[in-house]
């Protein structure tokens, strides 16, 4: 508990992180050489399909299972050298739940803090704000085995924090949810930045990505296929698109934008009705493009916005959509 | 120091847990009772017909003692996948605490219960006309806890690396059924064959109950007894320092 706390600008550092598991039919590369750096203060979304590495990275960076190959350094603690240090710095909200269903929900707080050394008054007051915090306290002396769902995720992610780490883990933290616990888990993830708490949590949800995340990560088997924040990474797919319906003058609107600097790419389609242009920021371009058509005589008879998403990133990098979940 | 206050938390904590579903103790202690009522009076005619002399009861509450304490202890397994899947150990890991601790801990739990019940036995043998030397049971208890250390440790092993009831289940009574037939629980192994006394005497559970039925008959000069109680207490020091590494290692 009492550890000298450097707050490191960098809170996760990894180079190379590799893991191969041995299974009966040869080995499984799962994790293929990760480079991740994550700033403090962060809530780092790291994304991807079922059986992409997520996970695996993640309990690397816990102290869960060891790197077959490179290195990490975590809240400032070497992950090989120190992973006591590690411990004591960071907290893990495991994917499947993590408590007893015969424990009290305040019980359970209450040794998760002794566990991390505190005094047991210290630990009985840590766990009653957290309780408060989480609005768990009605529940606070039941089993958990009564909560609902949504209870038991909070009391889950109270468990990561009992110890004010620097750094929480959370795997898939709304997976199972209901949308009000899930936004409600929104709610209490980013009040955990606000708290300075850097958060690296991984989801196979895009709009969880998307809503959460101040940077995020593409993972696909076992490779970072893509990084950035979700604007950064959608932006770099091909920009935005807009759609215009010019009524058959297809070509010639073409013609005209085609070699806008702000265009990237420009097409029509087969009747000439549509012109699709790829542009560096649509709600930029669009006030442009429209006095442009009107400075010519066209009279647009539509004109729409599309902003790629984050699936739009993964297909682009991978050929497979996200959404096209594979058979677990 | 941090070790044996991780070791009293979660030590604390499985007794609780323990306690508030106390089917689990209840049931541990009717199996041996029903061996006590309905069987220990069949042996005692059985005795009697052979025309040796002293209580059965001297010679088979021995045996059954180290029975509950060889299935007390060999199911703690069971306990521990469901922690397991409950996400409990899991989360015990990430955390700085003592690796022996998490299983010290609950072993100390499957030993006070077990010995609890033991002592319990014995009182409820009395009426039954068993003849006890005191010092001779409270050493007696004291050998049931290194077995529960002995064994316990293993069973959390076993569960830790099957992780699934289903393995678990075959694997227990595989090795529980022939340890218990060659231990002579049930019957002396006098009565046995020269090739199946030969097997039983590689038995660590066979010199445990020679031991303890020494015990109870205040025999203090039985070799027995420092064979049956120094092979428990060595294989409970290898036992722990397994599994303690057991619970230490990524779960891969």
């Amino acid at each position: 508990m009492a550890q000298p706390t450097r707050t490191p600008s960098r809170m996760i550092e990894t180079r190379d992180l590799r893991r191969t598991f041995k299974t009966r039919n040869g080995s499984v590369d799962a994790v293929q050489g990760v480079d991740l750096r994550i700033g403090a203060g962060e809530i780092f979304g790291f994304l991807g399909p079922n059986g992409a590495g997520k996970t695996t990275t993640l309990r690397m960076l816990a102290t869960l299972i060891a790197p077959t190959a490179g290195e990490a350094t975590v809240a400032g603690a070497d992950l090989r050298r120190e992973p006591h240090l590690v411990r004591q710095r960071i907290g893990y909200v495991p994917q499947g739940g993590s408590t007893d269903p015969a424990e009290t929900g305040r019980g359970e707080l209450v040794i998760q803090g002794r566990l991390y050394g505190m005094s047991k008054s210290d630990a009985s007051a840590r766990a009653a704000e957290v309780l408060a915090a989480l609005d768990l306290e009605a529940a606070a002396d039941r089993g958990t085995g009564t909560y609902s769902g949504g209870m038991r995720r909070r009391l889950d992610v109270g468990l990561g924090i009992v110890h004010r780490p620097q750094v929480l883990f959370l795997d898939e933290p709304t997976t199972g949810l209901d949308p009000q616990a899930r936004a409600r888990m929104w709610d209490e993830i980013r009040a955990l930045r606000e708290r300075g708490t850097t958060v690296f949590m991984t989801t196979h949800y895009l709009e969880e990505a998307d809503a959460l995340a101040d940077r995020l990560a593409i993972i696909d088997q076992g490779r970072i296929v893509a990084e950035g924040t979700s604007d950064e990474l959608k932006r770099a797919v091909a920009g935005d698109v807009v759609t215009i319906g010019v009524n058959g003058a297809g070509a010639l609107v073409l013609d005209l934008m085609q070699d806008l600097s702000f265009v990237r790419e420009a097409s029509h389609d087969h009747e000439g009705g549509l012109v699709r242009l790829y542009v560096d920021r649509g709600e930029l371009a669009v006030p442009h493009l429209l006095r442009l058509l009107d400075g010519a005589g066209y009279a647009p008879t539509s004109i729409t916005l599309h902003k790629p998403s984050l699936d739009d990133v993964f297909l682009r990098q991978t050929g497979r959509s996200l959404r096209e979940e594979p058979a677990a | 120091m941090k070790t044996l206050h991780d070791t009293w938390l979660i030590y604390r904590r499985s007794m609780v847990l323990a306690f508030r579903q106390p089917i689990w103790i209840i049931l541990g202690l009717i199996q041996p009772i029903l061996y006590l009522v309905l069987f220990g009076p069949l042996l005692e005619r059985a005795t009697q017909a052979s025309g040796a002399e002293g209580s059965a009861f001297n010679w088979f509450v021995p045996g059954l003692l180290v029975q509950t304490a060889l299935f007390g202890a060999a199911f703690v397994g069971f306990a521990l996948i469901a922690e397991l899947r409950y996400g409990v150990v899991e989360r015990m890991r990430v955390t700085p605490m003592s690796r022996f601790a998490m299983l010290f801990g609950r072993s100390l739990r499957d030993v006070t219960i077990l010995v609890a019940q033991a002592a319990l036995m014995i009182v409820m043998a009395i009426p039954f006309g068993i003849r006890i030397d005191p010092v001779g049971a409270a050493v007696t208890l004291g050998l049931l806890a290194l077995l529960g250390l002995f064994i316990a440790p293993l069973s959390y092993t076993a569960g830790l690396v099957l992780k699934s009831e289903d393995a678990l289940a075959p694997l227990v009574q595989g090795i529980a059924l022939p340890v218990l037939l060659l231990s002579g629980i049930l019957l002396p192994m006098a009565l046995a064959p020269d090739w199946l006394r030969t097997i039983a005497s590689f038995n660590p559970l066979s010199h445990a109950v020679d031991a303890a039925r020494a015990l109870f008959n205040g025999q203090w000069a039985d070799p027995e007894i420092l064979l049956g109680v120094g092979m428990t207490a060595v294989l409970a020091v290898v036992a722990l320092s397994l599994a303690s590494r057991a619970f230490g290692r990524a779960n891969a």
